[in-house]
């Protein structure tokens, strides 16, 4: 498959999880290091590999790097809220959201963006994060019970 | 009250709020093309064409135009083609092509007669190669036959063999394959079709 049809297919999903895991300011240059490095092994890459795997992995790899930055971020800056495409949830949700995603221990952010929003099976999930499958499991279902605790929508507040 | 939200919220807030923007996926896309071509890893960029004989598909490699592809072949197969049989490191990214475009360009406006490109003969090799080397010698407006310039390369009995690499010529209309005809004036035969083969003979015979 030419690599233009590799990143016409995966765009978005690899945007996705770069935003998730590395936060709105940095996630651009998560996804243009991540296809760059793709495209220097593509001819490599057996025809059989799970690309979406393949490219959560390298994302991953260049996440870690970035990460360290997007703990400083100010949520509350003007980067998370207008980087953000969803025009029917208010500023403040948005923020909040981006909070709550944010304060997530990395294990349980990395494996809720990998499978929630990166589509990876647990056993994928696990393959990048480290430890068992149903230890992914586990934190992808602690991430998300986190989140439904520290992530309350503005509107639905005191309702 | 329930102060947790809903999973299923959560996680449809969790897409919404990383959804990218319009514009921003095609940002990335130029961002890409930029730097894979300054990291030298991107072996093909390949584009496409509005021309009098259909859409066309242009492919360059650093070296120079690779491959001009009619809609006849069906654009994604010629691109498919190249992947797998050259490189697969593949990117649309016009900039690559904007001369040949230009000079493509004016080629159907009649306002140039031969090109300055440079060509890139990798998809091509031996007797092929020779033959779709001397092509570009055949003068806008005028024709051989696959006869002549089975003599013209020294190789007179090779009449069948032209035609092959004729019918193989990787950069049709830069490489002027269309300037070759049957002995008796018959068109032979012509990759994207007669009708096209037919049209570049009369633009080129009504300049």
């Amino acid at each position: 498959m030419p690599f233009e049809n590799v990143v016409a297919v995966h765009s978005v999903t690899v945007f996705r999880v770069c935003r998730a895991v590395v936060g709105p300011a940095d996630a651009d240059d998560a996804w243009s290091e991540t296809f760059l490095s793709a495209l220097r092994t593509y001819p490599e890459l057996p025809d059989n590999a799970n690309v979406e795997a393949w490219l959560v992995t390298i994302a991953h790899r260049k996440a870690i790097d970035i990460v360290r930055h997007y703990k400083r971020i100010d949520s509350s800056s003007d980067v998370a809220v207008e980087a953000s495409a969803n025009v029917s949830m208010s500023d403040s949700t948005k923020r909040e959201l981006w909070d709550s995603i944010r304060s997530l221990p990395d294990r349980q952010r990395h494996a809720v963006a990998y499978h929630y929003l990166g589509g990876l099976p647990y056993v994928e999930v696990a393959k990048i994060i480290g430890g068992t499958t149903d230890a992914a499991r586990r934190a992808a279902a602690d991430g998300i019970q986190n989140l439904r605790k520290t992530f309350i929508p503005v509107e639905s507040k005191g309702a | 009250m329930n102060r947790e939200t809903p999973t299923e919220q959560v996680i449809s807030d969790l897409h919404a709020l990383t959804s990218p923007r319009p514009g921003t996926l095609e940002g990335l896309h130029r961002r890409l093309e930029d730097s894979a071509i300054r990291a030298n890893i991107l072996d093909v960029a390949y584009t496409t064409i509005d021309t009098p004989v259909g859409t066309l598909l242009l492919a360059a490699t650093e070296r120079g135009l690779l491959r001009i592809g009619f809609e006849t072949e069906g654009l994604d197969k010629v691109v498919n083609d190249l992947s797998r049989e050259f490189s697969s490191r593949v990117l649309k990214s016009p900039k690559r092509l904007d001369v040949v475009a230009f000079e493509i360009d004016e080629y159907f406006n009649r306002r140039r007669t031969s090109f300055d490109l440079a060509l890139d003969f990798s998809l091509s090799n031996g007797f092929r190669l020779l033959v779709q080397q001397f092509l570009s010698s055949i003068a806008y407006g005028t024709t051989e036959s696959y006869k002549q310039v089975a003599a013209l390369v020294g190789n007179p009995k090779a009449v069948r063999a032209v035609g092959t690499a004729c019918a193989t010529n990787p950069l049709p209309i830069v490489v002027p394959c269309h300037r070759v005809l049957r002995t008796d004036g018959g068109l032979g035969g012509y990759l994207g079709g007669l009708d096209v083969k037919a049209a570049l003979l009369s633009l080129e015979s009504a300049a």
